[in-house]
């Protein structure tokens, strides 16, 4: 299946009870899938083919404040427009799941990958988990119900697929029996629902003598995912042989030159450190499969022993000092005891292909640093035409 | 009407709610008013034009179709002084 096809089959299988998604390419495949499976008979949900997404989002608030379980999904510029109620979503503490294939912001309109919209929601409060691969995409989406649901955490998450990359190529996965799914991911419990024999206000306003106080509650609450999380992501690796981590490192052990990424291209790179391997040379691999809450403990142990770090930014923060994944990790290591050398990697946006070509270059660049003792002060551009 | 006192962030509902019904009654917005509406009930006739109206709602229907005004929250918006066909409600300056 393809990454949008194996995200529905996964709602599908999750018996969700609201459906309120706009199409937007590369996501409509999903929002399309999932209109056949209620059509047909396959799935029992509530289809609102609503006219936008930030109806689309606001549909889906008041859906899982009624306890219902709700999926979303969008791209890049759908994101933009609901991006006012993403707060709300995460403030109320729905437990909606959305899926996004990500998608470069315009201007210009390009449909194509870059992570653009996932970093725009970085800092909402939302849960983020990137797909590697398509098996992934299907995994995560499953285990985000189990994680937003859960009683500890009761936060929206996002599972992010790279556009057309992941959710239009078709790839081999496994995919569980509808009763594994039912026992993995039981009905939704809800948490203070909306009850007409238990009236309360949703959403009220706030002077300057609460705002601040909701604020924390909100931040330490979502701290206390962390746990949670990696619990699930263990008692599925238990339950299907596939074990999750909020980290992956591969060839770290040693290596002096370490490469971090978001998405399918964490598997490029992996590639081109087999092939460098292969030629007597070690290229560390580290992804973040949990995006957000950022995973600070286990990124500063996975780069722990490099010398040399390169961080591969799908997007750009115009006027910034750095990139969002470089700063989020510069962040991450600046209090930490050993700390690398750290360069940011501009690459991949709108699509622009990334190839193990591309990350072997990379690994002789982070050398060249490391040789000179000194990264640069802005980000490299990977794949640029330069002319 | 119950309780709901928190004292700091530690004691909050999950999800910012206000776990009670109605508390919007306790927070009394008449004292936002610039103008008030003033009803002259000799000319009314009773067609609940303002009440069907007024976005609060502060206008009371009572028995008969006679209605008053709720200044506990009437924020004086002078929709109710606009759309009535016979000009009984009058809009003066508070205070």
């Amino acid at each position: 299946m393809n990454g949008d096809r194996a995200v529905a089959y996964a709602v599908k299988q999750a018996k969700v009870d609201v459906i309120s998604a706009y199409p937007i390419t590369p996501q409509t495949i999903i929002v399309e899938s999932l209109a056949e499976y209620v059509n047909n008979g396959e799935l029992d949900a509530a289809y609102i083919p609503v006219e936008s997404e930030h109806s689309a989002l606001s549909a889906a608030v008041g859906a899982s404040l009624a306890g219902a379980r709700v999926f979303t999904a969008t791209s890049s510029q759908g994101l933009a427009f609901m991006w006012e109620i993403l707060w709300i979503a995460a403030g109320l503490r729905t437990t909606i799941v959305m899926a996004m294939g990500n998608r470069a912001l315009s201007p210009n309109i390009n449909i194509h990958c870059s992570h653009d919209d996932a970093y725009a929601a970085r800092d909402t409060g939302w849960m983020q988990f990137f797909a590697e691969n398509v098996q992934e995409a299907y995994d995560l989406t499953l285990m985000a119900f189990r994680i937003s649901e859960d009683h500890r955490v009761l936060f929206p998450s996002i599972v992010n697929l790279d556009g057309f990359i992941l959710t239009h190529a078709a790839e081999g996965l496994r995919v569980l029996e509808d009763r594994d799914v039912d026992e993995f991911l039981p009905p939704k419990k809800p948490v203070n629902a909306i009850d007409p024999e238990r009236p309360m206000t949703y959403g009220a306003l706030d002077l300057i003598d609460w705002y601040m106080e909701h604020r924390k509650f909100q931040f330490e609450a979502f701290e206390s995912t962390r746990p949670v999380i990696k619990e699930v992501f263990e008692e599925y690796g238990e339950f299907t042989g596939r074990s999750y981590s909020p980290v992956k490192t591969f060839n770290t052990e040693g290596a002096e030159v370490v490469l971090v990424a978001l998405g399918s291209s964490a598997g490029t790179l992996r590639h081109a450190s087999r092939e460098l391997a292969a030629e007597g040379k070690k290229l560390g691999v580290v992804s973040l499969t949990q995006y957000r809450p950022f995973p600070v403990d286990e990124i500063r142990r996975a780069l722990s022993e490099a010398s040399v770090v390169g961080v591969l930014d799908r997007s750009l923060s115009f006027g910034s000092p750095a990139p969002q994944l470089f700063a989020d990790i510069a962040s991450a290591l600046y209090s930490a005891k050993r700390r690398p050398l750290l360069f940011s990697a501009v690459y991949g946006l709108g699509g622009r292909d990334f190839t193990p070509q591309h990350a072997r270059e990379l690994f002789s660049f982070a050398q060249e640093v490391l040789r000179k003792g000194e990264a640069p002060q802005r980000s490299i551009w990977i794949g640029l035409r330069e002319g | 009407m119950g309780e709901f006192n928190p004292r700091s962030w530690k004691d909050l509902p999950v999800g910012n709610v206000i776990p009670l019904p109605k508390t919007s009654l306790q927070f009394k917005t008449g004292n936002w008013r610039a103008m008030k509406p003033v009803l002259h009930e000799e000319k009314c006739i009773r067609c609940l034009l303002c009440w069907v109206h007024c976005p609060e709602p502060s206008i009371e229907r009572h028995e008969g179709d006679r209605v008053t005004i709720n200044y506990d929250f009437c924020k004086g918006c002078g929709i109710c002084a606009n759309v009535c066909p016979v000009h009984a409600i009058e809009m003066v300056m508070e205070g």
